[in-house]
């Protein structure tokens, strides 16, 4: 009786919830469950042939090398595509910030157009801009000297995770650059003035003053940019497919080679790739919870100091 | 004299300088497109022999081999649908979630809340096979309405906690002054607090959109057994894969698919850049 009391007092938001609850439930947590589920069976996906394994896809995964090269190369991508954005998109802020630049709107627009290109038309273009055969980026190296032979930049596995990592950062920076100039935007100009009366600038007046104001937004800019690093399959398919021989083969890739589209012939497995998806995801989240430790130690150890 | 950061000695020359550099360094970004255009616009012959930029004859005809051979005006019927459909549904569930959690307290509102926060960083990879196998128990693993449905999964934990963000900040007086008139609680949310909330939603549909017009791991899974449902980007990656000399046909099709993005995007452009904006102040 008092739970349904309770129930009937606050109707209007579970009513209200609803709508949310069905599209989170069905795409967001329900998905969470069944994927370990899964996880613990050994199923082609394309029949009624499921069979309960327990923990064995994982005991396999953590055997399969195959996996582990994927996960170093998702951390690798991570690694080599987070931090490079954000300074190179921080850098660009402030001199963009600048408001007696009076084209500051046309380059933002400029820089910002690859965000707004869908992902497989970026990745035919940088295919041909990269390709071997003719292509106008060996073709410049070629004619200003650097190199003597065309380099096949996506198809050799030198190259391919730099090449794609590059047209990763070239891809996503306009989003991170308008993220850095709305936390720049609320510095007041007051500060510039005081940091300017104490004979205060260049890259000192960034450290001591803007960063520390601007910190709040960083870690939310950060996270979010980390988010979307996770999310690279599209960039990498419609450019490698993975290959050349699993060189760019990231989580991602691994997860939908081994669930729909074994190349090798052999039956697909859905069970070991929901497998590979529970473990990469639990290893996110243990990095994540680790980060967010050691930013947490760093800050009290620094308020310490203070 | 504000917001100058690297120096203030001769700012005219300076700017000129970094005006100068900037404009050089943005060509370079923006060269990629550029070579798109051009290399659409030659014949297959010539983008061997003419590594220039202006073709030598305007083979517009490209465009129209693309049109017909890479079936572009389905695939961008296909993406239009999916983005206006994804864009309503997410826009109305997330904001009526955001507002009932950033400003209601009722039992199991904690949990919810909690368990919506902790998914933010779950990648596509881990629920790409059970959003695939619950279409299909449901009929829809190979048809538009399903592609939209789970477009609109996507990315909707973030959009409720932007809103519950928003929604909490709002002061408290708005609901009580309303309430006391009589106003019912559906009324309050949609004349009062969703108009408040302007700015986020318009962060929110920003968001939606370029992230159904990126997407592409969940229609490819999808378009696989129908190609006829096949969106822009998917139309596009596998029209790459069946033609591998057409360089130029190829080139046109990308053009074709870009420039109502684009167009959009310079349109709106202030509403994308405070939108975004928005995403990190909220």
């Amino acid at each position: 009786m008092t739970l349904l009391h309770t129930l009937y007092r606050h109707r209007f938001a579970y009513l209200m919830l609803v709508p949310g609850l069905i599209l989170s439930g069905m795409f967001v947590f329900y998905p969470i469950f069944a994927a370990v589920f899964y996880a613990m069976q050994d199923w082609s996906g394309f029949n009624a042939d499921i069979k309960f394994v327990g923990l064995q896809n994982f005991v396999n995964l953590f055997q399969d090398p195959i996996f582990w090269n994927a996960f170093g190369r998702s951390i690798y991508f991570l690694l080599g595509t987070v931090p490079a954005q954000l300074v190179l998109s921080l850098l660009l802020a402030m001199v963009l910030n600048n408001q007696l630049l009076k084209l500051s709107n046309l380059f933002r627009t400029m820089v910002f157009l690859p965000v707004v290109t869908p992902v497989a038309v970026i990745g035919i273009v940088w295919t041909f801009l990269l390709s071997p055969f003719n292509g106008p980026i060996n073709g410049l190296l070629l004619d200003i000297g650097l190199i003597s032979r065309p380099i096949d930049f996506l198809g050799s596995s030198d190259t391919v995770m730099p090449s794609v990592i590059g047209v990763y950062v070239w891809k996503w920076l306009g989003i991170t650059l308008i993220y850095w100039l709305a936390a720049l935007q609320t510095v007041p100009d007051d500060v510039y003035d005081a940091a300017k009366l104490d004979n205060c600038k260049g890259l000192r007046l960034v450290v001591l003053v803007v960063l520390p104001i601007i910190m709040p937004f960083a870690v939310a800019i950060t996270l979010i940019t980390m988010v979307s690093a996770l999310n690279v399959f599209p960039l990498i398919m419609s450019m490698t497919n993975g290959g050349p021989f699993f060189g760019s083969e990231v989580m991602e890739i691994f997860i939908y080679r081994t669930a729909f589209a074994s190349d090798d012939g052999t039956i697909p497995r859905l069970g070991y790739a929901a497998a590979a998806g529970v473990l990469f995801g639990m290893m996110i989240l243990g990095l994540t919870i680790l980060q967010s430790l050691a930013t947490r130690m760093a800050r009290r150890r620094a308020e310490g100091m203070a | 004299m504000k917001r100058l950061i690297f120096g203030d000695h001769a700012p005219s020359r300076r700017i000129a300088l970094i005006s100068l550099a900037m404009t050089v360094l943005c060509m370079i970004w923006i060269y990629p497109f550029i070579w798109m255009l051009a290399t659409s616009l030659k014949s297959n012959t010539e983008i061997f022999g003419n590594p220039g930029l202006i073709p030598e004859s305007w083979a517009w005809e490209n465009y129209s081999r693309a049109w017909t051979e890479a079936n572009m005006g389905r695939y961008f019927f296909n993406t239009l649908f999916v983005t206006v459909g994804s864009l309503a549904l997410v826009t109305f569930a997330t904001s009526l979630m955001g507002y009932i959690l950033g400003r209601f307290r009722f039992p199991g509102r904690t949990v919810l809340f909690v368990a919506t926060v902790s998914t933010v960083f779950v990648p596509q990879g881990f629920t790409i096979i059970p959003v695939f196998e619950l279409l299909s128990a449901m009929g829809l693993s190979t048809s538009l309405v399903g592609l939209t449905l789970a477009t609109s999964g996507n990315a909707i934990v973030i959009f409720v906690v932007l809103f519950a963000g928003y929604f909490s900040q709002l002061p408290k007086e708005l609901e009580e002054a309303a309430r006391v008139e009589g106003v019912t609680q559906w009324q309050i949310f949609w004349y009062i607090m969703l108009p408040l909330a302007r700015p986020m939603v318009v962060t929110v549909v920003i968001m939606q959109v370029l992230t159904a017009w990126n997407d592409f791991l969940l229609p490819l899974v999808i378009t696989l057994a129908n190609p006829a449902i096949r969106t822009l980007s998917v139309g596009i990656y596998a029209f790459k894969g069946e033609q591998t000399i057409d360089w130029t046909g190829m080139a046109a099709a990308a053009t074709i698919s870009i420039i109502p993005v684009v167009i959009l995007f310079i349109l709106l452009q202030r509403y994308f850049i405070n939108g975004l904006a928005g995403a990190v102040k909220g």
